[in-house]
């Protein structure tokens, strides 16, 4: 178990780092340098320029020095924002993301098995086929046109809530709905089909026999048993939110990390892409990281195996 | 006590015919596509699914013809006019053929989408199957490093090969695209490809072949892939419309192909800037056929698998 931890924990280390160095050739790769469109630049400030931000020193050295910094967790200065370094605007936007997504993932995690349960406890009658309707809605419809369509009916025409910005918490509704849409659909899907097969296996049959109400063989035989494969989709989960995060920020206008990175890309900012990009992957590897020890700690038999080995 | 019982030989009689035929096969045989074409047939949605695909195809080639505009024909004299009967979908913002513009969407999608699959797939099988059948050392590096690969996130990759290739302000190549859509996402191809070739080289008929001379590499092309050809075929079903999705988001985030060519993503971003002004078309139909044809890959998929499962089968 120990070993098993350990193992997975250096290999989410090599991934970060291989994401890391990825990310520096490919953002050095890209020919010219952001300074270069300013065109009237006299050539003394253009140099000043580059020793600023450390651009004339041999690249080699440039990628020690990188890497070195965000071991010591700095990832440098933007080179458009003038008094914000990257750190300051991870610290301002990850918080709002962080916020909305967090939201968005209860209400997935809430609704969606429950959904599923339902369905699958009500295979072929109404119930079934509404949420399935509501899981292939949620699968279909991309999140950028379910938030575009809430802003036109909810937020415009019956102007229930506001159609974006942020500030109060009703500004966090709109968005955390939107977002949580397609995991919500995805856990019902993979809820559903894996209640469907846990209902028909023999302890459940076993558990009716023995006379125990209904709500109890539903609750603690069936449903415990068919969360554990949803819980291992919460990896993939948590990367959908995070993609779904941009379109939806950039949608409602919200000042998250999603708007920064995808303004970045606008503007060329490449400390703050690449800033951005590593502290999400290193975000995401950490969750999935998360998600498989949970895995393993909910799942006896999974604990069992690897000891046996 | 009578122990021995008596056995006359009047008691025996000849077996008549008709018994014989109690072991005769009395139904065809169903050979294996046909029976999961059979079951496809009855998943009305799975069928629904197929047939949108179909005319989706068929149109991707007839329907950028049909109304007689170009995709890249402006016209400032008919900008954002609401479908009527000469455009049957509207006109944008410069007054291109939104019918026209649509349909090429629909083709660089499915092209995207269908690419990018093909990709996954020859990948997937290669690097799957090589995994499987070698030894179990180099089986067990070839999984670590799938696993890097695939804990890598997807979008973040495509985003920045995107930034990185949409330098020199020509917007994204279709072929940057599909190649930044496939970088990681043939891992859950070849760790299925590899499953499927370590399940199946322990059967009999590899056995049989391996025993008839055969080496590794003939049991995998003629035994082992053709007999996983069902899971992989789920697998790609289900990849097209995660492609097509991945565009689509890339093309709304500003990120897709340049104009005049469109993408349903990028015109989704186009018609994004209609709508505070009342045009709702603009954003309604390119999200409409984004929709459709995720639903359409999504429940075929679905149909798929539930038809080639062999549990479920009556």
């Amino acid at each position: 178990m120990r070993k098993y931890l350990l193992k997975r924990f250096l290999l989410s280390l090599l991934t970060i780092w291989i994401i890391i160095t990825t990310t520096f050739i490919l953002m050095h790769s890209v020919p010219g340098n952001p300074f270069r469109t300013e065109s009237k630049m006299p050539k003394v400030v253009y140099q000043n320029l580059l020793r600023k931000y450390g651009l004339d020193k041999p690249l080699g050295e440039q990628y020690i020095i990188y890497l070195g910094k965000i071991v010591r967790g700095d990832f440098g200065d933007s080179m458009k924002s003038r008094v914000e370094t990257v750190n300051d605007m991870i610290k301002r936007g990850f918080p709002v993301s962080a916020f909305i997504g967090l939201q968005a993932l209860i209400i997935a995690i809430t609704f969606g098995p429950a959904l599923g349960a339902i369905a699958a406890l009500n295979q072929n009658k109404w119930p079934d086929y509404f949420s399935m309707v509501i899981a292939i809605l949620g699968i279909s419809v991309p999140s950028f046109i379910m938030g575009t369509a809430f802003i036109q009916f909810l937020a415009k025409n019956i102007s229930w809530l506001p159609i974006g910005g942020w500030g109060t918490y009703s500004h966090s509704i709109l968005p955390s709905v939107a977002l949580a849409f397609m995991p919500l659909a995805q856990l019902a899907r993979f809820m559903r089909s894996s209640m469907l097969e846990v209902l028909g296996q023999d302890y459940i049959k076993t558990a009716t026999s023995k006379g125990i109400t209904r709500a109890a063989v539903v609750l603690k035989h069936a449903v415990r048993n068919a969360i554990l494969p949803v819980v291992s989709m919460l990896g993939t989960i948590a990367t959908n939110l995070l993609v779904g995060s941009f379109v939806i920020e950039k949608i409602f206008g919200i000042p998250g990390l999603g708007m920064f990175f995808i303004l970045s890309i606008g503007n060329r900012d490449y400390p703050l892409i690449m800033g951005t990009t590593i502290f999400y992957s290193i975000v995401l590897i950490s969750m999935l990281l998360f998600v498989d020890i949970a895995y393993m700690l909910i799942d006896p038999r999974i604990k069992l195996v690897k000891e046996g080995r | 006590m009578k122990t021995e019982l008596d056995y006359s030989p009047e008691l025996f009689q000849i077996a008549s015919r008709e018994d014989r035929n109690a072991e005769k096969i009395r139904r065809p045989s169903i050979k294996y596509w046909p029976d999961v074409w059979r079951r496809l047939k009855m998943n009305k949605l799975a069928m629904t699914g197929l047939t949108l695909i179909c005319i989706f195809a068929v149109m991707a080639f007839a329907g950028v013809h049909i109304s007689g505009f170009k995709y890249f024909e402006q016209d400032y004299s008919m900008i954002n006019l609401h479908p009527d009967s000469v455009h049957w979908f509207g006109t944008d913002e410069l007054g291109r053929d939104l019918f026209t513009r649509v349909w090429f969407g629909v083709r660089y999608s499915l092209f995207i989408g269908v690419m990018a699959a093909f990709i996954d797939f020859s990948i997937g099988v290669l690097y799957g199957g090589i995994a499987g059948i070698t030894s179990r050392r180099i089986d067990a590096v070839m999984m670590r490093i799938a696993e890097v690969v695939y804990s890598i996130p997807y979008m973040l990759v495509v985003i920045l090969i995107s930034v990185v290739f949409t330098q020199a302000g020509q917007g994204s190549s279709m072929f940057v695209l599909i190649f930044s859509l496939s970088l990681t996402d043939w891992v859950p191809m070849a760790i299925l490809v590899r499953g499927q070739v370590l399940q199946l080289k322990e059967s009999e008929y590899a056995l049989a072949s391996e025993s008839l001379g055969a080496d590794k590499s003939w049991i995998l092309r003629k035994h082992i892939i053709p007999n996983s050809l069902g899971p992989i075929l789920v697998n790609i079903t289900l990849t097209i419309p995660r492609a097509i999705f991945a565009e689509a988001t890339l093309g709304f985030l500003g990120l897709g192909l340049q104009a005049p060519k469109s993408s349903l993503g990028t015109l989704a971003n186009d018609g994004l800037r209609g709508l505070p002004v009342g045009l709702t078309y603009q954003i309604f139909i390119p999200a409409l056929f984004i929709s459709l044809i995720m639903f359409a890959f999504n429940v075929l998929g679905d149909g798929f698998r539930d038809a080639l499962d062999p549990r479920l089968r009556k």
